[in-house]
């Protein structure tokens, strides 16, 4: 009857055994922004609680299946008593401490919900910086990145400077998507006839991987996208860059972009933002209305895997 | 409208489903016919209204959606473990996932527990069927019928794949044209009837028919979480109903719930999806608790440690459920504020789950365990069920959800207590109360091993998901385009088909254990350890359930009558008994309601019209219908129990 | 199921069967009354929504509604005399009152359907707006309560004339007027919630 000590002990084992030998670094817990780092605090915080209660309970239980298995050699007479049903002080002692540990998550979970809400604080000794607005919106299957301040517009990618912090404004021309690059932070929903405020920042240059992650369809895995991070100065050349080589994108040009399938990365030296905004509840229709036979045949997309966003 | 408008084409596995389909449902219709088993099928099943035939019908159709939906589960593994082998297209991998995710929760999870409702509560509670058998069959065919109505979807007009939240505006009719959806929609709308239906008639049972002196606070604690699980099952589904059928009449009518155009507002679908959709997942864990609690407290040889604290924490769990429902979408972007309330609520229902947790710990402490093989199920649950509820808070941390949300961490969480919770109480149940049901149990040895198997490919498959999630990747992703992700992918694959091979053990046993096990020849199956009336009854239970129905003024009513003799059968107390007819009204009238949904499915109103005349019609004869049953004579219950009892 | 059947008490009560069908039926009425409060709450939400369609305030008619309202209350009120009737086991009067309440309850139902037929000829209809599918939604699932209602009554109408007052036939038709109260307490909201407020803003 050994087998049966090892029921509780081989979950335990499997931690072990792939923080042992996994060598994982996980993108979540290894956050590249102040956004994604409050993230990571938090989650970090309330790990230990549930590693404390994860031990409690499983050396609990598996004291129990050893000394109260019913051919222990051994067994005592005390050692049963099919009468106990009960003990109220016990009882209340594990009802309050749960309660305990709710509050002491509730408190850091709540201040760090309004954190979000909020454009990152600068680091101590640093000035504020007014965050970069980015319009992300989603059509099926892509991303488009306006940048009204820049005028410019980008296609399944994405550029921004670093240290400073990103204003993204979500929203959709179709399905919900939603916005996540783990590197820098949590997700949140793109809606059409909506807008989502989120803030991100990016305190060290790199490319980080993007995507939605909200599932929408048959060309949901290819809707990624990268985050090119870059020093302010190379971020205002490539700016330039765009704006000087770069067409402006034309309301036919956009209007062909909208319709469902996918597509290679692209730029513009102008947004879509003057022809549509699809947070309005105008302008929330605006791809069913046009395209909707487009979504009546599965568009069996043999080339999603060819995609360069794929890989 | 041509044939292949209808049946799906072009799809190697599909051809091969068609074909396999067929093959069965001849091989079917020959046995039966071969055997002259027509006559027998129609009286004694079709027709039934006994609770404990229903029952059987229920696990079984509930095994079978097991395999299907696991069947969904193993191509996915194989696709997301071999990305190369171009397996399953995009398309093809979204259909099975949201077959796989309708069918576990809706038609195997669900008819599994409610199957062991039927036969059990009205044994703990000392009733001789539910307060209304006609109804209890009704249910059982309006979930039978809604589940083939949703799986043959596979064949004909193609499957739903928008997930099985169906989240609009994905699903509306201008992106997801076609009949898939439909299924969808009118698959959970027929099975949703009868689950309440069932929910009603299971309270009234449980409030009205209990044996004479039973209290509330002396029923056994699977009764209690039945009594808690049917509150739930009538506030929630009146707003699946709803949901449902708004979002039909948007697709088939051209409303504008839930549309991008004419200011809809598709996330409104979110919401009332998951107002229903939360305490639905406490529907399928509380039954689950009260299985776990009758096996260790039967195992443990003990009784069951804070008895009123395991009913009221119930009781609190179903209130929160209905509170919470915010958190399944923290990243909608509803403020700060309303996240903050949502994600107290959610976190708080960790006390009383907590308190349960411990309550059973303490059941252990002092007591006498052995480990049969339900005892090794329930025991399995609470450190997997920990794991699961840990990540369960965490994920209640709305800023922290942000990170967590579509990811493989959720995927992992939800299947760490759905499986550990879930599914190891049903096998638990279904092994636990076996020889009620057929007379004879299931091999210990055999079931072992399926255990084991089941138990090790369940946290292999499931472990190494966690830390996908925490890499970022997304739920709901057909093929693993990332390296990093890959080897992780592959244990998770391996895991899921050891979880397989327990499956078919477990299947094995039942077979191998209907050739071999020895025939029960008393009621109390488990060594004379059952504590509560069911073990009571004689193996197998006669139609009538209870002979003499006992008095009963406390919980585990059936140690204190063995210690004093007592038996459900006492000579001088016996009056003749009332029974229902059997009738095949239900089946035909659910069967008029599922041509009704399948017109509409496809959008043919007359026909659907002319099915929902035939129910209504149905309904009419029923109302007509005085047949008041009839009575057992007093000799004809002496032969009975007699020759059972072998007196 | 147990046969004893008491001496006392009002017929329908008189049976455990008669009981838990009551009890049953109580507890369904739990159910109705959430799928209402999920409409209502769904009508509330998209309330504002009409998009190109016309505005309740523009179609909706105070005197059709008042009409409407004070049928389905009077027919509330004769269904009472109707159970008075059962309780003193006067048949004839229980058939009068009910064909009244009948009676009434068609009446309501026709003023809606014509009000239902208005509001499309005014340009708004099912498809024209969130706000009006949710109304028609609302207010048609109520009305179709209302015939699926009559219908009922009128079969049990049947049952009693053939079989007279018996533990049975007084339970069902004790249970259909529970079921035509409750009809009109919903009514009562949709008259509050959607009509006045809808005429206001």
């Amino acid at each position: 009857m050994k087998a049966k000590h090892l029921l509780g002990l081989l979950p335990l084992g499997l931690i072990l055994f792939l923080s042992g030998c996994g060598q994982l670094e996980m993108t979540v817990l290894d956050p590249k922004g102040p956004v994604a780092e409050s993230q990571y605090e938090l989650i970090k915080y309330s790990l230990w609680f549930m590693l404390g209660i994860i031990v409690v309970v499983f050396a609990l239980f598996t004291f129990m299946l050893i000394k109260y298995r019913e051919n222990r050699p051994g067994r005592k007479e005390s050692d049963y008593d099919p009468n106990l049903h009960g003990n109220t002080a016990i009882e209340i002692v594990w009802t309050v401490i749960p309660i305990v540990i709710v509050i002491l998550l509730s408190i850091p979970t709540v201040t760090t919900l309004y954190d979000l809400e909020k454009s990152p604080e600068p680091v101590e000794g640093q000035e504020a910086k007014e965050p970069l607005v980015i319009h992300a919106t989603t059509a099926d299957w892509k991303w488009f990145f306006s940048y009204p301040e820049q005028d410019i517009e980008t296609v399944n990618y994405l550029h921004i400077p670093v240290d400073r912090p990103i204003e993204f404004r979500l929203t959709s021309a179709d399905s919900m998507t939603a916005l996540w690059i783990p590197a820098l932070g949590g997700q949140k929903y793109n809606m059409a006839g909506m807008m989502n405020k989120l803030y991100l920042q990016a305190d060290e240059e790199g490319i980080y991987d993007g995507r939605n992650s909200n599932f929408n369809g048959e060309g949901f895995a290819a809707q990624t996208f990268k985050t090119h991070v870059e020093s302010e100065e190379a971020f205002d050349a490539w700016v330039n860059d765009i704006k000087t080589e770069k067409p402006e994108l034309t309301k036919e040009q956009y209007d062909e972009l909208l319709k469902p399938g996918l597509t290679g990365k692209d730029a513009f030296s102008s947004t879509h933002l003057e022809y549509i905004n699809h947070a309005s509840s105008d302008g929330m229709g605006y791809v069913v209305d046009n395209y909707e036979e487009l979504f009546e045949e599965k568009l069996h997309l043999e080339e999603i895997e060819k995609q360069e966003s794929f890989q | 409208m041509h044939i292949t408008d209808i049946l799906v084409t072009g799809e190697p596995i599909i051809y091969g489903a068609m074909v396999s389909i067929a093959l069965v449902t001849i091989a079917i219709l020959f046995l039966l016919t071969y055997f002259k088993k027509w006559g027998w099928l129609w009286r004694e099943w079709l027709t039934t209204v006994d609770h404990k035939k229903i029952g059987i019908m229920y696990i079984l159709s509930a095994l079978v959606m097991l395999f299907r939906g696991g069947m969904d589960a193993l191509m996915m593994r194989v696709n997301l473990a071999f990305p190369e082998l171009g397996f399953l297209s995009s398309q093809h991998y979204n259909e099975i996932f949201t077959t796989h995710g309708t069918i576990m929760i809706i038609f195997m999870a669900m008819p599994f527990l409610i199957g062991l409702m039927n036969i059990i509560v009205p044994l703990q509670i000392g009733a001789r069927d539910f307060a209304f058998p006609y109804l209890n069959a009704m249910s059982f065919w309006s979930f039978f019928i809604g589940a083939m109505l949703f799986n043959i979807s596979f064949v004909i007009g193609g499957s739903p794949d928008a997930g099985w939240t169906s989240y609009t505006p994905l699903s509306g009719a201008a992106m997801s044209p076609g009949p898939g959806q439909n299924f969808y929609l009118m698959g959970l709308q027929l099975s949703g009837i009868g689950t309440l239906a069932t929910g009603i008639n299971l309270m009234v049972t449980i409030l009205k028919m209990r044996a004479p002196g039973m209290k509330l606070f002396h029923m056994p604690i699977f009764t209690w979480s039945t009594l808690v699980t049917c509150f739930i099952i009538v506030f929630a589904f009146p707003i699946l109903t709803v949901a449902l059928a708004l979002l039909t009449i948007d697709r088939v009518f051209g409303s504008q719930f839930f549309t991008l155009t004419g200011e809809g507002l598709p996330m409104m679908w979110a919401n009332l999806f998951w107002m229903w959709g939360h305490p639905e997942v406490y529907i399928v864990i509380l039954p689950a608790f009260g299985i776990f609690s009758e096996v260790i407290a039967t195992f443990a040889k003990k009784r069951l440690f804070g008895y009123s604290a395991m009913v009221w924490s119930m009781i609190i769990i179903a209130l929160l459920s209905f509170i919470v429902w915010v958190h399944h979408f923290f990243t909608m972007g509803a403020g700060a504020f309303v996240n903050s309330v949502f994600s107290i609520s959610t976190m708080l229902i960790a006390v009383p789950t907590g308190v349960k947790i411990f309550n059973w710990l303490a059941t252990l402490y002092k007591s006498k365990i052995e480990f049969t093989v339900p005892m090794l199920w329930s025991l399995a649950f609470i450190p997997s069920f920990i794991l699961g509820g840990v990540t369960g808070v965490m994920l209640g941390m709305a800023a922290a959800d942000y990170q967590f949300h579509n990811s493989y961490f959720l995927v992992a969480h939800f299947h760490y207590v759905l499986i550990a919770g879930t599914v190891f109480a049903c096998f638990a149940g279904l092994v636990f109360w076996y020889p009620k049901m057929f007379g004879h149990k299931m091999n210990e040895r055999i079931g072992k091993w399926a255990f084991w198997l089941f138990f090790a490919g369940f946290h292999i498959c499931f472990f190494p998901q966690y830390f996908l999630g925490l890499d970022g990747m997304p739920r709901r992703l057909f093929i693993t385009n990332i390296a990093e992700w890959l080897p992780l992918n592959v244990i998770s694959t391996g895991g899921a088909f050891l979880m397989g091979v327990g499956f078919v053990v477990f299947v094995y046993n039942v077979y191998y254990s209907f050739r071999y096990s020895e025939r029960e020849t008393t009621g109390d199956s488990w060594n004379g350890n059952g504590r509560t009336l069911e073990w009571a009854t004689t193996t197998p239970v006669p139609y009538y359930n209870f002979a003499t129905v006992p008095y009963v003024d406390e919980i585990d009513p059936y140690v204190r009558m063995k210690e004093e003799g007592k038996t459900t059968f006492d000579e001088s107390q016996l009056k003749p008994i009332h029974m229902p007819s059997y009738t095949g009204a239900p089946i035909i009238m659910m069967s008029f309601l599922g041509l009704a949904s399948f017109a509409l499915v496809f959008e043919w109103i007359p026909v659907a019209i002319f099915g929902l005349v035939g129910g209504l019609v149905m309904m009419i004869l029923r109302s007509f219908d005085y047949d008041d049953g009839y009575y057992v004579k007093v000799d004809e219950i002496k032969r009975i129990e007699r020759k059972a009892r072998g007196l | 199921m147990a046969a004893e059947e008491l001496k006392t008490g009002p017929l329908e009560y008189r049976t455990q069967e008669g009981r838990m069908t009551i009890l049953g039926f109580w507890i369904f009425l739990g159910a109705e009354v959430v799928l209402f409060a999920t409409l209502f709450a769904t009508y509330a939400v998209l309330f504002g929504r009409t998009a190109d369609a016309p505005s309740p305030m523009e179609l909706f008619e105070p005197g059709t509604v008042l009409v409407m309202t004070f049928l389905l209350l009077t027919s509330s009120f004769t269904c009472g005399l109707a159970v008075h009737e059962m309780r003193r086991g006067n048949k004839k009067g229980l058939t009068l009152w009910m064909a009244v309440t009948l009676a009434l309850g068609l009446g309501f139902l026709g003023f809606e359907i014509y009000e239902f037929v208005h509001y499309v000829h005014e340009g708004a209809s099912l498809p024209s707006s969130a706000y009006w599918s949710s109304f028609f939604v609302l207010a048609g699932t109520h009305g179709l309560h209302v015939t699926l209602g009559i219908g009922w009554a009128t079969l049990l109408l049947i049952q009693i004339s053939r079989r007279g007052l018996t533990n049975v036939t007084s339970r069902k038709f004790f249970i259909i007027s529970l079921y035509w109260h409750f009809l009109d307490v919903i009514w009562i909201f949709i008259f509050t919630c959607v009509y006045m407020i809808g005429m206001v803003i």
